[in-house]
């Protein structure tokens, strides 16, 4: 198991020591404020990470230059618990659109509609409280190092077959979400699980070659690029075509049989005091997701949900089937039985 | 008429109330079919979410197993897909064996008497977390060990897409029901109508009617308008009656009056020729004037009786309107005579007209005859036969009496009307009368004029050419 560098956890400590008062029991892992040139601050809080959206924070203050926005960034479970908790905030962004349902269901979102939210397709919003902006694919990561001379996997049985064939280039060499921690690893492995069920054969063959396990997606494709992995399963597509653009070691799988289709979500709390600039907030964020090629962030649009192979299970449903994998029964019987899969001892198969 | 004008202006025609009458029929249906759309739609759908929720509620409870005397579940993922059917609604759900919440909202309100029967599930609508919620429990017993132990699953969905929906049927009927309104209107618009045209062509058959046409209608009516049609024309027989036994008494009367007269006026004449003082012959004289005035008005009442009964059953005989003329003057000759006046004829025949050679006879003789009355002695009297147009013949009669008193022109064609200036020329007022009834009979007309020169007066009898 992996686990987040150190840099993060000193910020995020640093943090901590800094704000105390209400957000005293927040794990941030990054903050920033972007003061505008009014009295008004827009709290947003979000799991994608300040590289990622600084720019259309920039954007977004360029053209509503009296906004401030103060920009906090955690993982998807400590945004839930905060929302959940009554923490205020104006704006909520997280890529666990299940926990984001959750929040929707249990009432602790408030009710948007805007000539953009109509807009929106059906599949994209929830009651007018959870609105989708990204449709980003779970990938496969490899080194070009690795796959030197070998044909790429067109499907997952492809990929099964070569990771048994070739025990050398994987063995202690695979990483993937550490689903236990990870609120977006445990929604890719939950709904792959449910497509398909080459996922336990490949669990089971991830967890045969040891498998490295990760909180984010960030670390793994530096891991993959550093030549420390040769392959990183189910990342976020998003963060890895950012990287592959300037770094030729890495590669995206084309995997053909189906990819897992993740939502990015965004809502507005209850307990948002500015609901007014978040409105605003909220329709440039769905306005970005709906062009059909953004300049300003390096995510995928709404319509990259359109595509074939995500079109085979299309995107995960916003709806409450999402509420299945998060009833704590459910949740215990999968992570005993992924563990079971992922966590064996190697020693235990010749 | 007066009851009619105080009533409001849409409740006057038959038409109208039946309309109105039909149009409230149609919005009272229109009204009662979009409440039963609209309340079967919302039942539909509540149906529908209830038959949703307790299959749900169902599947989960079919997932429920014992392992080892602990009760296990695994939540089926179609138990919550299926809840998205109707629409976003928020979903809660609680497990709960022997009182003890195994997973889901352990704040959500369970049955205090769920219904144990398998199969059977207890529907209840309640209030959680700040919205109205349909909740389904369904109870089963799992064997936990040796211990049969009832198990509540629970499964609670919020009720904004049935309402969506509900709200959404009940416009789409509220529409339908609107257009349905809208031609039922229409329909009864056009039924109306349909209905009280039968009423309308006999009202317009009646109304054409000539003045004294007082045949029997001979139509096809409706039932309904049958004893309208038979009183009516049971009225105009017995008018007719009355009308023809009036006739027949004045005929009657002028003939019981003429003969004696004629006696009187005989004996009158020899008297003249006996007496010998000049006193005694004026006096004779003024009886037997008096008795030709007498005579004469007897005639003129025959004539109009004649007419009366004539008219009825017009003749359509050839009439030359030229031989007419100079019969009539010829007949007239002798009176003219008596005044010294002239008759001068410039009629050239032939001028042929169809109708009753009789009764134009007397018309012509009626208006000449006044001529001759009115006129002054030693004076001429014309009568012109000319073609008006060409449809038209026109037989003028012009004198040079002291004409019409201008203000009464039209009146002097009805009955026993005469003219302001008649002093003390005797007459009944008959004679223009029975002129203008001929001449209505057969569809010409009788103009009154003063002539250019302001002298006299000018007849013209219209007659349409054959």
């Amino acid at each position: 198991m992996r686990f987040p560098d150190l840099a993060r956890s000193l910020i995020a400590t640093t943090l901590l020591l800094c704000l105390g008062g209400p957000l005293a029991a927040l794990e941030l892992e990054d903050q920033k404020f972007y003061p505008g040139t009014g009295d008004v601050a827009l709290k947003v809080i979000s799991t994608g990470d300040l590289e990622v959206f600084e720019p259309f924070i920039l954007q977004f203050q360029a053209e509503n230059p009296a906004i401030g926005i103060d920009y906090y960034v955690t993982s998807s479970a400590v945004l839930h618990r905060a929302i959940t908790e009554g923490a205020v905030f104006d704006v909520a962004i997280s890529s666990a659109m299940d926990l984001q349902f959750q929040l929707a269901n249990d009432g602790a979102t408030q009710t948007y509609t805007s000539p953009v939210t109509q807009a929106l397709p059906v599949w994209a919003q929830w009651r007018n409280q959870v609105f989708a902006f990204t449709a980003e694919p779970a990938v496969a990561v490899i080194s070009r190092a690795a796959f030197a001379g070998m044909e790429r996997p067109k499907t997952r049985q492809d990929l099964i077959a070569l990771l048994r064939q070739n025990p050398e280039i994987f063995q202690d060499a695979i990483g993937t979400y550490d689903v236990r921690s990870s609120g977006l690893g445990y929604l890719f492995a939950t709904q792959e699980a449910r497509n398909s069920d080459t996922y336990w054969r490949l669990s089971e063959l991830m967890g045969l070659r040891g498998t490295a396990l990760y909180c984010c997606s960030a670390q793994m494709i530096d891991d993959v690029a550093s030549g420390r992995l040769s392959m990183a399963y189910n990342v976020l597509g998003s963060y890895a075509s950012g990287r592959i653009a300037h770094d030729d070691r890495l590669e995206i799988l084309d995997l053909q049989d189906y990819a897992t289709v993740m939502l990015r979500t965004v809502l507005i709390p209850a307990t948002a005091t500015q609901t007014a600039s978040a409105g605003l907030f909220v329709d440039r964020l769905l306005q970005e997701g709906m062009r059909e090629q953004s300049s300003i962030w390096v995510l995928p649009p709404l319509g990259a949900a359109e595509t074939p192979e995500a079109r085979a299970y299309g995107p995960i449903r916003l709806g409450p089937a999402l509420l299945v994998y998060l009833d704590k029964l459910n949740r215990n019987a999968f992570l005993r039985e992924w563990s079971d899969a992922m966590l064996q001892d190697a020693a235990e198969y010749p | 008429m007066s009851t009619a004008n105080s009533l409001p202006f849409w409740w006057r025609s038959i038409g109208q109330r039946l309309t109105i009458l039909l149009a409230g029929v149609a919005a009272v249906l229109a009204i009662l079919s979009w409440w039963t759309v609209t309340s079967f739609a919302r039942e539909a759908a509540e149906q529908t979410q209830d038959n949703v929720l307790v299959a749900s509620a169902t599947t989960i409870a079919e997932a429920l197993h014992s392992e080892q005397g602990t009760i296990l579940l695994e939540l089926p993922y179609s138990a919550f897909a299926m809840l998205d059917a109707i629409g976003q609604d928020r979903v809660f759900y609680r497990v709960s064996a022997g009182g003890e919440t195994l997973t889901g909202y352990d704040d959500l309100a369970e049955p205090v008497n769920p219904v144990g029967r398998p199969g059977a599930a207890t529907v209840r609508t309640m209030d959680y977390r700040g919205d109205t919620v349909r909740a389904v429990t369904v109870q089963r017993t799992v064997l936990a060990g040796q211990q049969p132990v009832p198990v509540l699953v629970t499964v609670a969905q919020t009720r904004t897409g049935v309402q969506a929906i509900g709200a959404e049927l009940s416009q789409t009927a509220a529409g339908l029901s609107v257009s349905l309104f809208i031609v039922a209107v229409g329909l009864g618009a056009f039924a109306a109508g349909n209905a009280l045209q039968p009423l309308n062509s006999f009202a317009q058959a009646v109304s054409r009617r000539g003045p004294s046409d007082l045949r029997p209608l001979r139509r096809q009516v409706p039932a309904e308008l049958s004893p309208l049609l038979i009183a009516l024309n049971r009225l105009m027989e017995r008018l007719g009656h009355s009308i023809r036994r009036s006739e027949e008494f004045i005929v009657e009367a002028a003939h019981r009056v003429r003969t004696p007269l004629a006696t009187v006026r005989v004996q009158a004449e020899l008297a003249l020729h006996t007496v010998e003082k000049e006193e005694e012959k004026q006096m004779l004289r003024r009886i037997i004037r008096a008795v030709d005035e007498s005579s004469r008005s007897a005639s003129q009442l025959l004539d109009h009786a004649t007419v009366s009964f004539r008219a009825d059953t017009l003749a359509q005989d050839h009439v030359d309107l030229a031989e007419l003329a100079t019969r009539v003057s010829d007949g007239l000759a002798p009176t003219a005579d008596m005044k010294d006046i002239a008759i001068i004829l410039n009629c050239k025949g032939p001028a042929d007209v169809r109708g009753d050679a009789i009764l134009l006879e007397s018309a012509l003789r009626n208006v000449l005859d006044n001529s001759i009355k009115y006129s002054p002695a030693e004076t001429a009297i014309d009568v012109t036969l000319d073609r008006m147009d060409d449809r038209y013949w026109r037989l003028t009669v012009r004198d040079h009496g002291r004409g019409f008193s201008a203000p009464c022109l039209p009146d002097l064609t009805a009955r026993f009307q005469r003219g302001t200036n008649v002093d003390q020329v005797v007459g009944s007022g008959l004679g223009l009368t029975i002129a203008k009834e001929v001449l209505d009979a057969h569809g010409g007309r009788i103009e009154l004029t003063t002539p250019d020169d302001g002298e006299g007066a000018c007849v013209s009898l219209i007659l349409p050419a054959a």
